[in-house]
This record gives C-alpha cells, structure tokens and sequence, in this order.
C-alpha cells in the first residue's frame, strides 16, 4: 500500500497536495474520509483505487471501508471523464418538463447512456438527481454552464450547438 | 468584537448606503444566472452618465420570480425589472429618477408579491449575501445580541412559545427538541445544521443559503448558546456550489468579526462551525444517516430511540435542524414569540417557504403564512396553469409525499391538514401537474427515485421498493392485472409500517395518495391491458 504520494501510472504529475491538505486539515482523523475525497476528485476528476489505496493508507482506514464510502454517494466517480460533460437535471420539475426526452436524444443521438463517454472520448453523459434550479425545469449544465427554461427541443439545439463548437 | 462595536458598524454601513440615491440590486442566485455581463453593463452605463457616487449596484440573493429572470430591483423607486439583458442597461439607468420603463417593469400589483408574507425571505434579494455589512445594516444579528441577554432556558421557552415546527419536512415543535438537547447529559455538545436539501423539485434551503447565509448562522449561535453546543456542523449538499461558496465566506467574516470562535461578542461563548459536504445521497437527509455521512462513514440510518438529542453525533447529545427552521430563529427572538404565533393557524404557526415549479405560470419561490390555500398558491401567487391546460394535481413533500387533486384545492397548507390529505408539508416543494400529466409515470419516478436511493439496509425499503416498482411499471406497460393491484396496495402497507427510517416509511405515500385520488387511472390500464389484441 503505497503511503508516500505515488506518481501516476500515465506519468503525469498528480497534485497531491491539496488531497493531503485536506487530510491535514483534519488532523488525519477517520472522519475527514469524505472531505478527502471531495478533495481528491477535484484534483483528478474521478477516484481510482490507487487514490483510494493512497487515502485508506494515509487515513489508517480499511480499504474495504474507503472503497465501501467511496461508491456509496452518487457524487464520486470511478472513471475519468471524456473532455467535455453534459450533466442532464433528473429532478422532479425537470421530469415533468421532459427530461427523459432530453435523455433519450442524446442516446439517440450519441450512443450514451447516464455515467457514460463515448468511445472517440469527447463527451460524457451525466444524471444528477437535482440542482435545486427547478423554476428554471428543464436543466442542463454544459461543462457546469446552467442552461434553463428552454423546452425539450431548444434544449437538444443547444446541446449540439455547444458539442459543435466546443474546442 | 463586543455587540456595541457591531452596532456601531451598521449604523455606519446604513448612513453609507443612505449616500446613495439609487440602488440597482441584481438577482444573482442560481435562478438568474449568467448576470455578470448585465454587472458589467449596467456598471459601464452608470460609470457613463458620471453617476458612480449616485448610484450603487449590488448582488443580491434570490427575488422569487425566477420564472421572469434575470430580475433587477429599483430603490427607492420600489420598482422590479424583469427578463433584464445586458443591452437593457441604458434604459434602467436612464429610468433612475425618471418614469420606469413600461417593457420591463413587472406589475407593481402582481398577486405573486401581494399575496406573500415574508419573513425568512425578507432580506432575500435586498442585501448582498456576501457582505456582513449588508446584514447587519437591515437588522441582522439583532437576534443574537438580544439571546445574549437572556438565559439560556429564557431563549428556549421563546423559541416553545413561538409554536415553531421543523421544517425539514416532519414538523417536531423545535423548542421540544431544544429543551431535551439542553436537558441531556454529555462531555460535550453538538449542532447541526441539515442543508441536504435532497427532494428533487425543491429548492428553498439552496435559496436561502444562497441569498442569506448569515441567518443561517445566527439561528445556529442562538441554538448553540441555549443548548450548550461548542462545535456546529453543516451539512451541505455538494451540488450546491455557491451556496457552499457563500456559506464559507460567511463562516469567515462570522469569525473575523468575533460572531464565532471563541468568546463571542466577549462574552463567555465559544462555537466553531464548519461545513461538511454532501455527496449524493437522498438517505442523508435522515438525521441518524446524516450524522453517519458526518462521521465519514455510508449514510446508513440508525435505528431510534436513542435520539440524535441524547446520543448523535460521536455518542453525544446532538441538536439536529434544518436551515429554514434556523432561519427562522433570529426573527422570533428579535420580534418576540407572540409576533410568530399570531401567524398560521393553531397548530402550524409561522411561515412557510415553498418552490413552486411543474407546470406554472410563476415559477419560483414563496413565502406565506401556515394556512394559506393551495388554491391561492397556485392560482393567485403562480397564476394559474399555462398554456390553456387544466389543473391536475400538486404534488407536495417530494418522494415522500402525495399527489392532492382539484378537489381539495381549498385545503389550507398546514402540518395536519396535508397529513389529512395523505400528503406531507416535508421541507417546500411543490410541484404542479395539468391535465397532460400521467399519475401513474410520475409516481413511479418517485418509487425509482426511493428504490435507487434506498441504503439497503432494511429489507421493507431494500426489496419493498424494487418490487412496487416492477408493479407501476406493469401498470405503465398495460399488463397489469387485478391482482397487482391488490399486491401493490398490500406492499405499501407493509413497506410504510415495516422499514427503519423515514425514507422508506414514506416512500409509499406518492402510490398511495394516488390510488386514493386517482384510482381510475390504475383501473383503465387493468382493462387497456385485458384488450392486447387492440394493443398497437
């Protein structure tokens, strides 16, 4: 188990630091598990077992019991993201405004399913379960931009809009 | 910084502000976004006129009728510009001091601000959320500085003759809590504050954190004082980026300013409050779950008795509530217990914020007193259905709630009236249905929202969910049989009185409130699907 911050396997650099900064700033104890790994998604975009091996490790907590927190919430992910992200509302407003219409373009359209990226890597498809913007039903964030109030088939405009002239 | 010293602040922030003539305020909560361009705009013009020492632009939280947004508000003028893009710019400051503008002036008379009564909400989209200054300015912290001149039993007996109720969604009398925290034996003490705002369609916890955190934080000091609480916790849901961004500005100026830390305003009173972040899990708004995901373990709830107030948060005793119930502390202490009483009705006092959105007209946020109709909510405040459909049904109480029809549209909104109804207040939500909407779809979103949300722990909620749901999805397909129907109604039961906490106790209501409203629906797809050879 590694307990020294350990370089990726891609090579590249990791910025570990604000992960331990998190862990310090909690004094190491097992309760900063969650903060910990709030940090750490931030800093690498997804939780892989070597982050939490490194986290279980440094915490001095099971495995298993990291491992068990981590896919407990919704809000981590275990897998990197494509380069860019549509996250589609699934609140109730939104459902009664068409969501699922939404959702059911985009696998028409692209091939994807909620928590998956295509395979040329370019975009990934993400449910959330609410964003507390309802007035503005139906909601979609591209790459974390709200885009609201706009009916089910301005919505798959702008979603193709945006993929066609994202970098 | 003793209470005088604050004093002293916003009496000099007030004849500050009182400087300026004009005061443009800018919705910027999440409800009016993409508002910087409109700042920039609206400062360039300004700036253009050599009006700078006349007129001053401020961010505000959320003015509640995100359905006309991005809103920009007028003082003194008491006027409220709606849909305001930046290339309006020149004509809102061109009207400062002149006649409003006709095309973007909403209707000083809509019953959607007439009809409401706001008390949590008053500094909504007034005040900048991210200036103490600001608070302090409109009166905040008055609370505060006046608990500190009581006894801690005196703010307690307060806060029990005010008649206030959770309003996280159960409704328990939060003085009775108070009380039984304050009486409980422990080393040590804990707050907490629930900001898992998880219903989906609801958004009043955001909102306020958004647009007045330091209210927030002024409920959780006077709670922290009467109980005898040193360290407070919130915990807010992640997906929640700028409330937390605010929150923590505000944690920040409270500390630099002596409102928390140690020996607050010089007094004998230490508290520290820090955030914890949410991660995605409905259960968490389960108090005994919720202190489980604070401990950094799974939100897996514990079984009750022993109460969070006598045995929470790392075994000791621990004041659990929700941030508009917070919210509504600084005010009743400042006003007084009777203030709060006289609104509501007997047994539901005070006000109450709801999110009003679906299919409505005025979507956005509302306060108003306990007790007003649902048929003034929807009709007056968010005028009515839109484009030409009829009213169905509003749904209350998110996934643990129910769906209430048109003919009970003159219930009054109340703790025992929506629970007569065989709905929920839960924490605000409230979502309307026309005459387009399925029953039965929107029913089993909400049983696939409980199902995939149950924390598997107890198996009522584990299994009882999944096995409803494969029921409402036999009866979306049109294959369902009478004796599903009866299954369904039997599996209800059991899952309401069976399971361990309250995510799946209620997780049967939405079925239930529309078998008892809507039964007809269930029985047309039993004889849809007597019929396949006429299926397409």
């Amino acid at each position: 188990m590694p307990t020294s911050a350990p370089p990726h396997p891609s090579g590249e650099n990791r910025p570990w630091r604000s992960v331990d900064q998190a862990m310090q700033r909690h004094d190491y104890r097992p309760d900063a598990l969650i903060e910990t790994l709030h940090a750490a998604q931030d800093a690498f975009g997804y939780l892989d077992g070597e982050t939490l091996a490194y986290i279980a490790a440094k915490l001095r907590l099971p495995p298993a019991k990291v491992f068990g927190v981590a896919t407990f919430y919704n809000h981590f992910s275990h897998k990197p993201k494509g380069e860019h992200t549509l996250v589609v509302c699934t609140g109730t407003a939104c459902h009664v405004k068409g969501t699922d219409r939404v959702l059911a373009w985009v696998r028409d359209r692209y091939g994807l399913l909620p928590g998956e990226t295509t395979a040329d890597n370019r975009l990934s498809l993400v449910e959330v379960r609410c964003v507390g913007a309802c007035a503005l039903a139906p909601v979609i964030l591209t790459d974390g931009d709200v885009i609201g109030k706009r009916g089910v088939e301005e919505t798959t405009a702008v979603i193709e809009e945006w993929l066609h002239h994202a970098p | 910084m003793h209470r005088d010293e604050l004093r002293r602040r916003a009496a000099e922030h007030r004849l500050h502000l009182e400087g300026f003539a004009h005061h443009l305020l800018v919705c910027s909560s999440l409800g009016c976004a993409h508002n910087d361009a409109l700042i920039t705009a609206l400062r360039r013009s300004v700036a253009e006129r050599g009006m700078e020492s006349r007129v001053l632009i401020r961010k505000t939280g959320c003015m509640g009728l995100c359905a006309l947004g991005p809103l920009v508000a007028v003082q003194p003028e008491g006027w409220l510009y709606q849909h305001v893009r930046p290339e309006d710019a020149d004509v809102v400051v061109a009207s400062l001091g002149q006649q409003p503008s006709e095309q973007l002036l909403v209707p000083p008379d809509l019953p959607f601000f007439a009809r409401q009564h706001k008390n949590v909400l008053a500094l909504s989209g007034r005040i900048d959320p991210e200036s103490l200054d600001d608070y302090l300015a409109a009166g905040g912290y008055a609370g505060l500085f006046a608990a500190l001149d009581m006894r801690p039993a005196e703010v307690i007996r307060r806060i029990q003759e005010s008649g206030l109720r959770g309003r996280g969604g159960a409704g328990y009398p939060t003085g009775l809590k108070w009380a039984t925290v304050a009486k409980a034996r422990g080393a040590r003490k804990y707050i907490i504050c629930n900001a898992d705002e998880g219903d989906p369609g609801a958004f009043m916890d955001r909102s306020i954190l958004e647009s007045t955190p330091h209210a927030v934080l002024e409920g959780m000091i006077i709670a922290a004082y009467a109980v005898g609480a040193c360290q407070g916790y919130i915990y807010v849901r992640a997906e929640y980026p700028l409330a937390v961004h605010r929150l923590k500005l505000a944690i920040r100026q409270a500390e630099r300013h002596n409102l928390l830390g140690h020996a607050i305003c010089g007094l004998n009173l230490d508290l520290a409050i820090q955030i914890r972040l949410g991660a995605g899990a409905f259960v968490c708004g389960e108090e005994t779950a919720l202190i489980e995901s604070v401990e950094g373990r799974r939100g897996i709830p514990r079984p009750r008795p022993p109460y969070p107030a006598e045995k929470g948060l790392w075994g000791y005793p621990t004041l659990i509530n929700n941030v508009e119930t917070y919210a509504n502390v600084g005010p009743i202490i400042d006003r007084g217990s009777r203030w709060f009483a006289a609104l509501g009705t007997e047994a539901s006092k005070g006000t109450k914020v709801f999110a009003l959105t679906g299919k409505i007209v005025h979507t956005g946020l509302i306060e108003v007193p306990m007790g007003t109709t649902l048929r003034e909510i929807v009709f007056d405040i968010g005028g009515g259905i839109p484009d030409g459909h009829g009213f169905k049904a509003v749904q209350t109480g998110g996934p643990s709630g129910g769906c209430i029809p048109a003919e009970h549209l003159d219930a009054p909104v109340s703790y025992e009236s929506l629970s007569e109804l065989g709905s929920i207040m839960g924490s605000g939500g409230m979502i309307v249905m026309d005459d387009t909407s399925s029953m039965i779809d929107i029913v089993k979103y909400f049983i696939e929202f409980c199902m995939d949300e149950s924390c598997g722990k107890c198996i009522p909620c584990r299994v009882g969910t999944a096995q409803i749901h494969r029921l409402l999805t036999a009866f979306q397909e049109r294959t369902a049989t009478e004796a599903d129907l009866a299954q369904l109604e039997m599996l209800c039961d059991l899952v309401k009185n069976t399971s361990l906490c309250g995510l799946g106790q209620s997780a049967p209501n939405p079925v239930l409130s529309t078998l008892r409203y809507f039964r007809q629906e269930y029985l047309d797809r039993i004889s849809e699907s007597r019929q396949p050879e006429d299926r397409p």
